[in-house]
């Protein structure tokens, strides 16, 4: 992988692909979490940290114990077609959703014990990552798009861990801009009905359309 | 539970409504909802997952531990909607390919976690199974009405067919802005027919307020009824 390829990737997922605002993953933390500014930028580092992370695991996850190649360990171990260890239909979703879901509490207590400041700060973000759906959608992204009949594309490691890392940035920018005109909001003369959700949604809209400008960058 | 089973069932559509009221599981919903046949397929698929875990759950629910509910919780969801990735591979692949990434997203629908926390794990099989499929039908008609504005407006068709020849869609409507639009603008439509019909109620307290309060006779209160309640 070379360094346009990096680049790429992380134009891709932080503006063209952005995924709040165009693969529409990630739109619960983002509705609930981005009320004022302090709260929005720390679920975005807890959601960088843990999708750079859970890329980081899922691929392996994939590549060695699910995808049927050469390098799947049960083929290893008991040999015969590596063709006959296909699990990735039966196991992918439950495995990824497991790893992820231990990988966030295993983060949790790390923080807590290494950085009780850092724990106050990003605590609660992360007890709430496990149900985002951006992070488990990220994983299968990867594999879908850095594998290619089962073996993984040149460089396919460091690009997944790049578009977690992009994927996070991109979160952040999204729910960092949107919290900061909902902080506005609140001051300006909204009609009744529209006030909370319907309008936030309109103004996630109209970002969203913002964000369309980008498309064909890449 | 005091409350007729027919109300777990009902309590889906609106009252409690998962999508217009709850607001939970937007991704999907906003996601798969720019044509009516998508929008069918991921709440057919949907709905079936959250029965089947509400039944489960409800199940076993005096067997899991507390303490791990959460990960038996999502196990058990994952399963389930494992089966509907098996099945919809194998029968509807067209619609498995265009849902794409959203079928195994499932497993963080928060609708069926939320219901499995707050419902199934204190619930009866049989209070579950309603309410499973009440909360279904809820998230089906939200966004069958999402998709319908969204590929009529957007596309000018209805299930893939053309509605009015020389329609000029709006292609906004099927892209990513479109989705929060219309889903902002239902949100406050649903907000302003709410407020209205509390203006009228509160309306009606205080003329029957005054009028109780002022002695103005008991008859005319029981005639003007009806003009009252209009």
């Amino acid at each position: 992988m070379n360094v346009g390829d990096a680049f790429a990737i992380l134009i891709s997922t932080i503006f063209v692909y952005n995924f709040v605002l165009s693969r529409f993953l990630g739109l619960c933390p983002y509705m609930g979490v981005s009320k004022d500014t302090s709260s929005a930028i720390g679920m975005g580092m807890a959601v960088i940290f843990v999708m750079t992370l859970a890329s980081a695991v899922t691929w392996p996850v994939y590549r060695f114990l699910l995808a049927p190649s050469t390098a799947n360990v049960w083929y290893r171990i008991f040999g015969g077609e590596p063709g006959s260890y296909d699990l990735t239909r039966v196991l992918r979703t439950i495995s990824f959703i497991l790893v992820i879901a231990s990988l966030v509490q295993f983060v949790e207590l790390f923080i807590r014990k290494v950085s009780p400041g850092l724990y106050r700060a990003l605590g609660i973000y992360i007890a709430l990552i496990t149900t985002n759906c951006a992070v488990l959608g990220v994983a299968v992204l990867n594999i879908d798009m850095f594998f290619k009949n089962a073996e993984p594309v040149p460089g396919s490691y460091l690009k997944a861990i790049l578009q977690g890392f992009g994927a996070g940035i991109g979160f952040t920018l999204a729910m960092v801009l949107m919290s900061a005109i909902r902080e506005r909001l609140e001051l300006a003369d909204v009609p009744e009905p529209l006030k909370g959700m319907p309008i936030a949604l309109i103004v996630a809209g109209l970002m969203s359309m913002a964000f369309l400008g980008f498309a064909g960058l890449i | 539970m005091s409350r007729p089973l027919s109300q777990e069932f009902t309590k889906g559509f609106s009252k409690t409504n998962p999508v217009f009221v709850l607001l939970l599981g937007l991704c999907p919903t906003l996601a798969v909802t720019t044509t009516v046949s998508n929008a069918v397929g991921m709440a057919v698929a949907a709905t079936f997952v959250l029965v089947g875990s509400n039944v489960i759950i409800s199940l076993a629910r005096d067997i899991i531990p507390p303490k791990v509910r959460i990960p038996c919780f999502i196990v058990v969801i994952a399963t389930f909607v494992t089966i509907v990735e098996l099945v919809m591979q194998a029968y509807a692949p067209p619609l498995y390919k265009s849902l794409g990434i959203f079928v195994p997203l499932i497993v963080v629908n928060c609708i069926i976690l939320g219901r499995a926390e707050a419902f199934a794990s204190k619930n009866s099989v049989g209070a579950s199974t309603l309410d499973g499929l009440g909360m279904g039908v809820g998230f089906a008609w939200a966004l069958l009405l999402l998709a319908t504005v969204r590929e009529v407006l957007g596309n000018g068709t209805f299930l893939g067919y053309q509605l009015v020849p020389g329609f000029r869609p709006a292609l906004i409507m099927i892209l990513p802005p479109g989705a929060f639009l219309s889903l902002g603008l239902m949100l406050g439509w649903i907000n302003w027919r709410r407020m209205r019909r509390e203006r009228r109620h509160a309306g009606r307290r205080t003329i029957l307020d005054i009028r109780t309060r002022t002695g103005v006779g008991r008859a005319a209160l029981r005639t003007d009824d009806g003009e009252i309640g209009r």
